[in-house]
């Protein structure tokens, strides 16, 4: 049975989108099967940051309202045979996705992936509450600024009590991923720093995502970071925390910490 | 701007962290208040069938930390009352 694991964070705009096709690629670069599923229902972008838009024919509404069925509406990423994309419909009825039909859904999807990451919408409404719902795990994208801190908390406060694993009586595995992160301001005291953000939030670490232009450099070209550029600064920190989802320990690295001038001229890998 | 401003100058992110400390201390309390309540009456309501408790004399409060959420429940009890219900 497949993971299910919501990438989520209440605030807009921090990198739930990008972080999604960044692990989901990176995932399925290990050779597992991944599906990366849209639930910003009226908004979607996962599939234009995937580089899927013009391929979206169905998509989850359809399938939930019995219009196509669950396999015509998966697209199968060009670059790599193990990676798939469930897009959101662009209805402006929020209503259209119902409880019943996305627990349908992940309920097939996990008999077909090892995993289905969910791209939470932001907010904390219908959307956000069920791309968590059926959640195993959750990876929280927070920026190192205090309107994500705070809009983090208040995820954190709903994954423990509106997800079918808290009502259960479970405890709802939550993993912090930073994201946006300029070590050099945060040295310098000008940005919160990855600790005062995990004592804050006091959630596990999954990742530190530095702030690069190569993220919109991936996205402008509609490929997942991990994809568009393997050995820039944010994809291997995505890697790193793609390895540590599946389950490695791997020290955690500050990236763009000790970059040096001639690292910046000459290359990445100083990350 | 001399050499010495530099030192001197205040930097931002304690004060970020300040004011989230403070912020969110407050509303993780009161995101709780209504279970907390709720619970609070209940539980009054409960013990008031066998034993004579003072409303006031009733605590309950909500904990919430990386691990686990602890309720904890204070119910003073008033003596005569306690004999009475053995």
């Amino acid at each position: 049975m497949g993971k299910v694991i919501v990438v989520t964070s209440g605030k807009g705009g921090v990198g739930k989108t990008t972080s999604t096709a960044a692990l989901g690629a990176a995932l399925a670069q290990r050779n597992e099967k991944v599906v990366v599923v849209d639930f910003d229902v009226g908004l979607r972008n996962l599939d234009l940051v995937m580089g899927a838009e013009r391929r979206v024919v169905y998509d989850m509404v359809n399938v939930i309202q019995g219009d196509a069925k669950l396999p015509q509406a998966l697209i199968r990423d060009k670059r790599l045979e193990t990676l798939f994309l469930l897009p959101a419909s662009q209805t402006r009825d929020k209503d259209a996705l119902t409880p019943e039909g996305v627990e349908w859904i992940v309920g097939e999807l996990k008999k077909y992936f090892d995993w289905i990451i969910c791209d939470s919408p932001a907010g904390i409404e219908r959307g956000a509450t069920l791309a968590m719902r059926h959640a195993d795990m959750a990876v929280v994208v927070t920026n190192p600024e205090v309107s994500s801190v705070r809009d983090s908390d208040r995820i954190i406060g709903l994954l423990d009590a509106k997800t079918l694993k808290a009502e259960r009586g479970e405890r709802m595995e939550k993993h912090l991923l930073l994201t946006r992160y300029d070590a050099n301001r945060a040295e310098r005291g000008d940005m919160l720093k990855v600790d005062d953000v995990l004592d804050i939030l006091s959630i596990p670490l999954i990742g530190i995502i530095p702030e690069s232009t190569d993220v919109l450099k991936a996205s402008n070209v509609g490929a997942p970071v991990t994809l568009a550029d393997a050995r820039s600064a944010p994809a291997l920190a995505y890697f790193d925390a793609a390895r540590r989802l599946a389950g490695e320990t791997l020290p955690i690295t500050i990236p763009g910490d000790k970059r040096s001038l001639l690292g910046k001229i000459f290359g990445r890998k100083a990350a | 701007m001399s050499i010495f401003s530099h030192f001197r100058k205040k930097t931002s992110a304690p004060q970020a962290r300040e004011r989230l400390q403070l912020l969110l201390a407050h509303e993780r309390a009161s995101a709780g208040s209504d279970l907390v309540a709720i619970l609070r009456e209940e539980i009054l309501a409960v013990i008031a069938k066998h034993v004579e408790v003072d409303a006031d004399r009733v605590q309950v409060r909500m904990d919430r930390d990386e691990h686990v959420s602890l309720l904890e429940i204070e119910v003073e009890i008033p003596l005569p009352s306690a004999m009475r219900a053995a």
